[in-house]
């Protein structure tokens, strides 16, 4: 059996767990020791997509054209992708990033709103790029929803679908349900991308692919939003052992991970209190830090301000929220409320 | 709002259209209805024959016209005219309207004359034959962002709008790109923010979310008043609310300091929540609300300022 195609989002998803604080240096290293390992996509950008530098998430230190530019140089075989959130990013940045070296661009939106993504995928198809579609926050419909969206996607031109779990909310069954619901109506390529805030990062994925899915995502020691990623050199070791056909090296993948990433790492992401949270209560898995920063600053508890935004339906992108919620939370303590308990 | 009603009487009243029969056209109609001011809508015209917005119109005793643009061109009396249209249909009709001689209030993303805002710069338009009402995200904050300007200079602003999904319709979500583009433009030229950045996002949850605004100022020094901040916003706030009930800011400006590309510097945020007038469009679709709201004030200004240019005559 021929293993799922792997895209490594260590410098995307991991920019998160980084605060957007990578060097062209660290960027340059990883993109070297994941191409020599034989990884065949690797998403470069600032953890929001491209122009995600914002207040709203975060500056980057060093601009993302001049990473994505890094990493482009720095690979013999792989191909480099950019992500794009329709509403943050714009055509002209996927324009700048094609003229800096991206070959597959990943466009995400919220899994309801497939449809504004249609002039995205289109210039992406235009320019010839690899498109593939992100729909966020998948633990929110159920699996017949997530596929009408990922057939708008198609219609536009997709060439592959991810169910994305950002919240990593899904439990194995409901990650399989989505991947096959999607697997059965496309004619294209199915992936999925998973959280590892219940812990379950390598399970669900593992499930995903027998349920047929045919790209996953990883990141090297997990390095990623809210509890990190599927860690990419778990996955790979966990695949071959099931006797998939592919042409990764394990061992360089573990090196990579211990010797290339682990030491600037600002710290390990894991299923802690907070994150778990996240998980439970199913929000977007970004908010950790902001939570935890504006927890601390408010003296209100973080766990009550990410279970309070899952309560709200909060979705992929709303960072603003957090800062809404804590105040309010911050008032209501101050009142002498108590605000209930997870 | 209060608005002197002198020269209200209907003889005296300034003749405006409505083109375009759709969601916002009708909630414009029904905002005019209810506070004509100067002004006496004498014609809705869509495209349609069959369209639900004309039948409405007509049921209410508007006059109504299938046939687009010639029939207000037909009608030398209607002086102001409101597009609610597209963009696309906006480039031909401005030039169609500025030749007739009319005014228009542009609502599409067209962007054929200056951008107004009507608490920040209107007045200076009292001539333009032609004006745009930005984006509803634009009409939102930017004169939030004005009112920190006017007291401070801004290098960098940052608005983020969430608004429920029932409320965007195909012409958002089918150029979501040129909101980011016109809002984040709008926060630098009317604003006055030197860079200006534009997120919108929308929110799927079931009862629909009110239309959320926040509102990221960066500040050019550490050493800011920040009272002379707060209260230049208050009184911003109440202007607004003048011609837009629903506005308001959820907390005070929170103030902080951030690390950003450039140093240290002082950051104001602002959480504005806007609830519509429910007036044809539901109350969650504040960001429908307030781009009818502003154009319905814009058209009472041009129209007193067209009474007020006859009495001199």
């Amino acid at each position: 059996m021929k293993a799922p195609r792997l895209t490594d989002t260590t410098l995307r998803d991991g920019s998160h767990a980084m605060r957007h604080q990578f060097t062209s240096e660290q960027v340059r290293q990883v993109a070297i020791a994941l191409d020599k390992a034989g990884v065949p996509v690797l998403e470069v950008t600032h953890g929001d997509g491209l122009s995600g530098s914002s207040i709203q998430y975060g500056f980057s230190l060093t601009d993302e054209m001049d990473l994505i530019e890094e990493a482009r140089n720095a690979v013999t075989k792989a191909k480099i992708a950019a992500l794009l959130l329709p509403g943050v990013g714009t055509r002209k940045e996927l324009k700048d990033a094609i003229g800096r070296g991206i070959q597959v661009v990943r466009i995400a939106t919220q899994c309801t709103e497939a449809d504004i993504s249609q002039q995205h995928f289109g210039m992406a198809k235009e320019m010839g790029l690899e498109a593939v579609g992100f729909l966020m926050m998948a633990h929110m419909r159920p699996p017949e929803f997530l596929a009408e969206q990922a057939l708008l996607m198609e219609s536009y031109g997709a060439d592959c679908v991810y169910v994305v779990d950002s919240a990593g909310a899904l439990l194995p069954d409901g990650a399989a349900a989505r991947v096959r619901a999607l697997k059965e109506a496309l004619k294209i390529q199915v992936g999925f991308h998973a959280h590892n805030n219940l812990g379950l990062g390598v399970g669900n994925t593992l499930a995903a692919v027998a349920a047929g899915a045919d790209q996953i995502d990883g990141t090297l020691r997990g390095l990623g939003a809210g509890a990190g990623n599927t860690a990419t050199e778990l996955i790979v070791a966990a695949l071959d052992k099931l006797g998939y056909e592919h042409e990764w090296d394990v061992f360089g993948l573990l090196d990579a991970a211990e010797f290339v990433v682990a030491p600037f790492m600002p710290f390990q992401p894991i299923p802690d209190r907070d994150s778990i949270a996240i998980g439970y209560a199913g929000v977007y898995s970004t908010f950790l830090l902001h939570a935890k920063r504006l927890g601390q600053q408010y003296n209100v508890d973080p766990l009550e301000i990410l279970v309070e935004l899952g309560r709200r339906k909060a979705m992929a992108g709303q960072e603003d929220w957090i800062l809404d919620v804590t105040l309010e939370l911050a008032k209501q303590k101050n009142e002498g409320k108590s605000y209930g308990s997870l | 709002m209060v608005l002197p009603s002198v020269n209200a009487s209907p003889n005296g009243r300034v003749k405006v259209a409505i083109l375009g029969s759709g969601n916002i056209g009708s909630d414009l109609m029904f905002k005019i209805l209810r506070e004509p001011g100067h002004m006496e809508l004498a014609l809705l015209t869509g495209i349609e024959p069959q369209s639900e917005g004309l039948a409405r119109a007509r049921s209410m005793s508007i006059h109504t016209s299938h046939e687009g643009i010639q029939p207000i061109l037909d009608d030398p009396d209607i002086k102001i005219v409101f597009d609610a249209t597209s963009a696309h249909a906006h480039v031909r009709h401005a030039k169609l309207l500025r030749e007739a001689g009319r005014i228009a209030i542009d609502l599409t993303p067209a962007a054929r004359g200056p951008y107004v805002i009507p608490p920040v710069n209107l007045g200076a338009h009292m001539n333009e034959p032609n004006v745009n009402l930005i984006t509803c995200g634009g009409q939102a904050t930017i004169p939030l962002v004005y009112a920190v300007t006017r007291v401070t200079p801004v290098p960098y602003a940052e608005m983020v709008s969430t608004i429920a999904s029932l409320s965007a319709g195909p012409g958002t979500r089918q150029n979501i790109d040129e909101f980011t583009f016109t809002t984040a433009r709008g926060l630098e030229v009317i604003g006055g923010a030197k860079q200006g950045k534009a997120i919108i996002i929308l929110n799927p949850a079931d009862p629909p979310i009110l239309m959320r605004n926040t509102i990221y100022v960066l500040l050019g020094s550490e050493e800011v008043d920040r009272e002379a901040i707060v209260a230049s916003v208050e009184e911003m706030v109440t202007a607004v609310q003048m011609y837009v009930p629903g506005y308001r800011l959820k907390n005070e400006p929170v103030f902080e300091v951030r690390e950003t590309p450039e140093g240290r510097r002082t950051l104001v945020a602002m959480l504005l929540e806007v609830t519509g007038a429910g007036d044809f469009l539901p109350p969650y679709a504040g960001n429908l609300d307030i781009m009818t709201a502003s154009a319905r004030q814009v058209g009472e200004v041009f129209a007193r300022h067209i009474q007020s240019q006859e009495i001199k005559q």
